[in-house]
């Protein structure tokens, strides 16, 4: 690897200084630059061209709220139909189809795409750089994700929803029970997330890997960077499992393979098996992104550093890791043998001490500092209240036996909602209270946010607690009724109430935004006096997010040097340039060119979405579409000229 | 214990329901409607609430009312789990508490990075032996789930029954085997044990997945096709306990329920040699009448009435019809009116039923019902 | 906030080859999810394996010919492609020129093998579990192929305009020579399990 050649070549090249450099160029005219440099064109054109990591992370927060709300909304259907035994509004086949879109925008077109979204936000702006390492992949990533979404809630509207659960089992699937094009739209619509999530993952690592500010060294990096890049790597070994599963299932539909036919050969526990082993990391990227959040929360709600900055990020590689070795404990009741159950109950189990060892690095956290009451910090409370209830029943179904009673019954739909809502959802509404003044540069109102925390933990609670009982009581998850003589009635009735107290909790949430938005309490650039460098520019952030890039020589920037920000001189401001620097100590490398907008991402898209759409009808979808996506890809790489072109 | 979905005959059923074990049932989860009531009732104190009143037990199928060795051995997991997970979480949250609020109001904060190692150290302790126990915690759990998980497998190998499960969309069809093949019972969502006597299940599937879970008596295990798998059921009491498919299989997953009839050895060899036997003839014009519009209107092409011509096999065998305790997977309780109910329209008490509506005249109608109703 | 300039990059390059560019981790990014990919498949060819009574099922071991045929072109071809990948970074465009050239042929030479190949299976994907897995196997390692040509001889023309003159699109052909290594071993192992695993 002959890095010396390179730089001496990268020098041959500019016989002096290249370009306008920020060097000694005073504050105005440099910004005047800048902000030619990399803006985004007014109007329609340019949202369609942009490449902003603010401006795509913005749009993809919102677009997976708005899945949110279509998700949610079907939840409450499902509650009103479930609210009296026998209940008439609702239909099996509705029902079905309600439940799994429900369970299958919340996973795949919610709670992983707004964890992402905020990595595209946030991660630039952290780790002191100007935009992400691939931006025009950014963007094609948006497109991709925002076409799967509209595809698979379009067919729903013409009542071709998938309806076969969010891990849609072969055979009920498969070609044969397989109801007209429902499990075709639901496998692609997971091709289009998979490639989507894919693509975010990609750009991350490279981004951390290659553009932290300089000093910024690998025990420098917040802890919620460290949550996103673990995150990115279990995207990348679990993903390629459900395209690799989703992509037979296709096949045995479309042209008849017979990966999972029995009768030939094939096996319907090969799809559990490839389903989980996908399906299982799944939970920890939601997972892990979150407790990024609540790391970077807590300090700054404590006045004080996280205690066990090590521990933490370890445990946060260990899940990532032990999450690989846990796919079985969803297939416990079709009968694997002994041993190797009892190792995966082991494996679930260990899960538990990475998990514990955060808890508790932030009980001390809290227990050193001076904790402020503010809303944020009341979501993380809410969170550890509510998780390790969540995580101690999941170590309840880790074990077989146990596991066999409560399979697939309200057990389990209770478990999974205190970690996705409780584990998750808690600490992201806490992030958007969080870090909405950067965002906007206004405040979210106090006094709403905390009408909408106590709505949503009380009516969560209730919501889901009983389903423990229920599920003890034997009702099976996945029914669209009940007989009256189970006694189950008035447990519904009760937990159909309190979901509408979670959903008023949630309209808050959303009024509070519309009001802030445009009359909340203007922010500044650093209203919570926090301590990591998205502080330390505006809010919100200028395109070129950093006027100079900054230098860091302390894990706490913004606290160890309040108010002066060390930066380098020497980068481009005529042209788009970020900094390159080394992977373990991030010291300056490179000034690597960054991509300009472009309308290719978004036309790439739409053929490769086109393609996916045509190959529910014919394979030969593939094969013409294969022509405009290249068309697409070739103008999107093909150099026009940059400036940096000549150097 | 009666239950029904047909809109048919809800108000018989609705009074039916309401006798003595029923009306237990509605009682205990009265205090469903609040929280703590609730609590209460998850407790073990709800055994107790809920101890039967009909002769036997006939709880309705719950993993809290364990009457076979294999769910006793559960449920003993789940109360032991269960007390480990509440004690942890209030210490959690008891640490959690006293970090918040043991120093509210003295002195204001120090600058965020000013940090004391002394207290620094002493977190660290904290913490490392918070972690510690966790680790023992777990070990201890782990082979607590280990020896349940044994003494529910040493339960296989001394059974002295088998019984063969399939499961189809959307009912159970239940065999006997026996060596005489002629002579292995078939009969549907309703399987009868002798109380006591450790008995093997074989199940499989001939469509989607399905899962075999009976809460009383043992935990699930699924029905995959091409996958052929098997269970232990012991049942130590006489009674009828309810089971219900538990793995997801389209539209009407909620109604394919099954009912296991535990009773004494003699009870169960009666039972027995009654399914062996063939179909008994028609007595009267009605139900002869009946036989003929079964016959001849396309039922025989499902179903099989053994001692006659009908011999389908793609929906139950009715030969006992009448000696099962419910239709259709337990979705309607085994009376005339139901029965009725069922045969004029499936698909609006179970939509999506694969028995079709098959138009019969009112008279047909009520004599095939009246045939099938005698097919003890 | 206030600033205080505390150091000068100006003069360092804009590009660089391997670790030092974004471009090649993430190429190697791509390689890894890639190669999950195809790992996911060859797991399922074995578990599939495992099942059957005897395998392959249905269908004897197939045809050695076409399959080593390409393994041959493939192994060849890592010559040129270290080769273009060293006047790369030094940055000598005749050179690469020629080269790019070479490997664009030799891109499609197996391609054209690839023809054979598919019959060569003597089953067809409809068959059984095992015509589909063999089939998709060799479909997955199909369109790495023809993605790499593609981007083989896009970026051929690109040497062939000024923009070729651009220092940056000599680290863009070593990232392209990179990817070509992973298409050449991952074939290489799929070729132990397509061709002798059955014979074994
Ligand atoms: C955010 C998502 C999330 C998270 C974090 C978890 C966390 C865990 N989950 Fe969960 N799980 C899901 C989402 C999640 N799960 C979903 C969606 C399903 C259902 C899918 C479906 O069927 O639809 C599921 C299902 C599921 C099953 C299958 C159940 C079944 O289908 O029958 C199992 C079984 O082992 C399991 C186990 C665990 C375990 C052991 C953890 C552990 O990681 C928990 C660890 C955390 C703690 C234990 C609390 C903190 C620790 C301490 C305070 C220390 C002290 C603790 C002890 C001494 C024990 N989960
Ligand atoms: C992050 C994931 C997530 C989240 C947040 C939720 C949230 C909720 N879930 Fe979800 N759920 C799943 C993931 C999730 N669920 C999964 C994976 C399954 C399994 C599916 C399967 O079996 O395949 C499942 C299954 C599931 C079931 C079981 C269905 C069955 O098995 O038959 C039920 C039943 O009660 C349920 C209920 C709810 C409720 C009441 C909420 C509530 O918390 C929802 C609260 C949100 C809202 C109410 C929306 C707010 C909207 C507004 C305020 C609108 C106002 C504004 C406008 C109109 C513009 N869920
Ligand atoms: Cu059969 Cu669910
Ligand atoms: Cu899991």
């Amino acid at each position: 690897m002959s890095g010396t050649t390179g730089t001496a070549a990268g020098q041959e090249q500019d016989e002096g200084v290249k370009g306008v450099r920020d060097t000694g160029l005073e504050a105005a005219r440099r910004r005047a630059y800048l902000a030619h440099a990399w803006q985004t064109p007014k109007g329609l054109y340019g949202w369609l061209v942009t490449v902003d990591h603010k401006l795509i992370g913005r749009r993809y927060i919102v677009t997976a709220f708005l899945f949110l709300v279509l998700a949610g909304l079907s939840a409450l259907a499902m509650r009103f139909q479930l609210a009296t035994p026998e209940a008439g509004h609702i239909g099996p086949d509705f029902y079905n189809q309600l439940f799994t879109m429900h369970g299958t925008t919340m996973m795949f077109l919610f709670a992983v795409p707004v964890m992402e979204a905020f990595a595209i936000y946030l991660v630039p702006l952290m780790i002191g750089t100007r935009n992400v390492a691939f931006p025009r992949l950014n963007a094609f990533s948006y497109w991709v994700y925002l076409s799967g979404g509209l595809m698979i809630w379009i067919a729903f509207a013409f009542d071709t929803g998938a309806d076969a659960g969010w891990f849609s089992y072969v055979p009920l699937t498969g070609p044969e029970y397989g109801i007209g094009k429902r499990p075709d739209f639901w496998a692609q619509m997971v091709t289009y997330t998979e490639v989507s999530a894919l693509a975010v993952a990609v750009e991350i690592i490279a981004t951390v890997f290659k553009q932290r500010a300089p000093g910024m060294t690998l025990d420098r990096i917040p802890i919620y960077v460290w949550s996103i890049l673990v995150t990115a790597f279990v995207i990348l070994f679990a993903m390629p499992a459900v395209m690799v599963s989703s992509t037979m299932l296709i096949l045995d539909r479309l042209v008849g393979t017979k990966f999972f036919d029995p009768a030939a050969g094939g096996d319907a526990l090969l799809w559990q098996h490839l389903f989980w082993f996908f399906g299982h990391p799944e939970v920890y990227i939601i997972f892990i992104p979150a407790v990024g959040f609540v790391s970077a929360i807590l300090p700054t709600f404590v006045r004080r550093p996280v205690f066990g900055y090590l521990g933490i990020v370890l445990s946060l590689i260990a899940i990532g890791f032990l999450s690989f070795g846990l796919w079985v404990h969803h297939m416990f009741a079709t009968g694997l043998p002994q041993l190797g159950e009892s190792f995966f109950t082991a494996s679930s189990m260990m899960i538990a001490i990475p998990s514990g060892i955060q808890i508790f690095c932030w009980i001390a956290t809290i227990w050193g500092g001076r904790p402020i009451f503010a809303t944020p910090l009341l979501f993380v409370l809410g969170f550890i209240f509510t998780f390790v209830i969540g995580g101690l029943t999941g170590v309840m179904v880790a074990s077989v036996p146990l596991d066999l009673q409560v399979h697939d019954t309200y057990f389990v739909v209770a478990h999974f909602h205190y970690v996705l809502i409780g584990g998750a959802v808690f600490p992201l509404l806490g992030a958007v209270y969080y870090w909405f003044p950067k965002i906007t540069g206004r405040m979210l109102s106090e006094r709403l946010g905390r009408w909408n925390f106590w709505l949503v933990f009380v009516g969560f609670n209730f919501t889901f607690f009983p389903m423990h009982i229920l599920g003890l009581q034997g009702m099976p998850r996945r029914v669209y009724t009940y007989p009256p003589a189970s006694g189950w009635g008035e447990i519904n009735l009760f937990i159909s109430i309190s979901s509408l107290v979670v959903f008023i909790g949630f309209a808050l949430f959303f009024l509070n935004i519309l009001l802030s938005l445009r009359n909340g309490r203007i922010a500044g650039d650093n209203p919570w006096g926090a301590s990591t460098l998205e502080w330390a520019t505006t809010s919100p952030p200028p395109s070129y997010d950093f006027s100079r890039l900054p230098v860091v020589a302390h894990r706490e920037p913004l606290w160890a040097e309040p108010d002066i920000l060390p930066v380098v001189e020497g980068l481009r401001v005529d042209a788009r340039e970020v900094l390159g620097s080394t992977v373990a100590d991030a010291v300056p490398q490179l000034r690597v060119p960054s991509a300009d907008n472009s309308i290719w991402p978004l036309l790439s898209a739409l053929a490769v979405g086109g393609a996916f759409l045509g190959s529910i009808y014919t394979p030969w979808a593939v094969v013409w579409g294969a022509i405009p996506v290249s068309i697409g890809f070739i103008c999107w790489f093909w150099p026009k000229g940059e400036p940096e072109d000549e150097e | 214990m009666a239950r029904r979905t047909g809109p048919f005959i809800r108000l018989r059923q609705w009074r039916r329901s309401s006798i003595a074990p029923a009306f237990a049932r509605s009682a205990r989860t009265a205090s469903g409607n609040r929280l703590p009531g609730v609590l209460k009732w998850a407790g073990p104190a709800s055994t107790l609430v809920s101890t039967p009143v009909l002769t036997g037990c006939s709880d309705w199928q719950s993993a809290l009312h364990a009457h076979g060795a294999n769910a006793r051995a559960i449920l003993d997991l789940i109360w032991s789990f269960g007390a480990v997970a509440a004690i942890t979480w209030l210490l959690v949250m008891l640490a959690l508490t006293m970090a918040l609020f043991h120093h509210r109001r003295v002195r204001a904060a120090p600058p965020p990075l000013r940090t004391d190692n002394h207290q620094e150290r002493r977190f660290g302790r904290a913490v490392g032996s918070a972690v510690a126990s966790t680790v023992l915690v777990l070990a201890a759990l782990t082979i607590t789930s280990f020896f349940a998980g044994k003494s529910i497998a040493s339960l296989s190998g001394k059974e002295t029954l088998t019984v063969r499960i399939t499961g189809h969309q959307w009912w159970w069809e239940i065999r006997y085997p026996n060596d005489d093949p002629s002579r292995t019972i078939v009969t549907a969502n309703e399987i009868h044990l002798p109380v006591g006597e450790p008995v093997k299940v074989e199940l499989d599937s001939t469509d989607v997945i399905h899962s075999f879970w009976v809460p009383s008596l043992a935990g699930k295990r699924d029905l995959i096709p091409g996958r052929p798998s098997e269970l232990t059921l012991v049942a130590d009491k006489p009674g009828t306990y309810r089971g219900q498919c538990a793995e997801f299989c389209g539209y009407q997953h909620a109604h394919m329920a099954i009912t296991v009839v535990a009773e004494s050895r003699k009870a169960f060899d009666a039972w027995r040699s009654r399914q062996d036997a063939v179909a008994v003839a028609p007595a009267g014009d009605e139900e002869r009448r009946g036989q003929q519009a079964f016959l001849s209107t396309g039922c025989a092409l499902c179903h099989a009435v053994r001692g006659t011509a009908a011999s389908g096999t793609i929906g139950p065998d009715l030969t006992h019809l009448a000696s099962r305790r419910a239709l259709a997977a337990d979705t309607l309780a085994m009376t005339p009116g139901a029965l009725a109910a069922w045969i004029a329209d499936p698909q609006s008490t179970k939509p999506g039923a694969k028995m079709p509506r098959i138009d019969l005249s009112a008279d047909d109608l009520n004599a095939v019902a009246t045939y099938l109703g005698s097919l003890e | 906030m206030k600033q205080r300039p505390v150091a000068d990059v100006s003069h360092l390059p804009t590009y660089d080859f391997g670790a030092a560019s974004p471009m090649w981790w993430g190429t190697l990014a791509f390689i890894a999810l890639e190669a999950t990919g195809f790992a996911l498949g060859i797991g399922t060819y074995f578990y599939l394996a495992v099942l059957a009574t005897h395998w392959p099922i249905g269908a004897p071991a197939p045809d050695l010919l076409p399959g080593t045929a390409i393994l041959i072109i493939l192994l060849a071809s890592l010559i040129p492609n270290h080769l273009v990948e060293l006047w790369a970074r030094r940055q000598d465009l005749a050179k690469v020129r020629i080269g790019i050239v070479v490997m664009s042929i030799a891109g499609i030479l197996p391609l054209i093998v690839r023809v054979w190949e598919f019959p060569a299976l003597r089953i067809t994907w409809d068959q059984n579990a095992y015509g589909s897995i063999v089939w998709f196997l060799l479909g997955l390692h199909t369109s790495h192929l023809l993605t790499d040509v593609g981007d083989t001889i896009v970026l051929a023309v690109l040497m062939f305009t000024q923009q070729g003159k651009a220092g940056r699109r000599f680290s863009d052909v070593s990232d392209n020579a990179f990817y070509w290594d992973f298409v050449v071993v991952s074939w290489v192992v799929l070729y132990l399990v397509i061709y002798w695993f059955p014979r074994m």
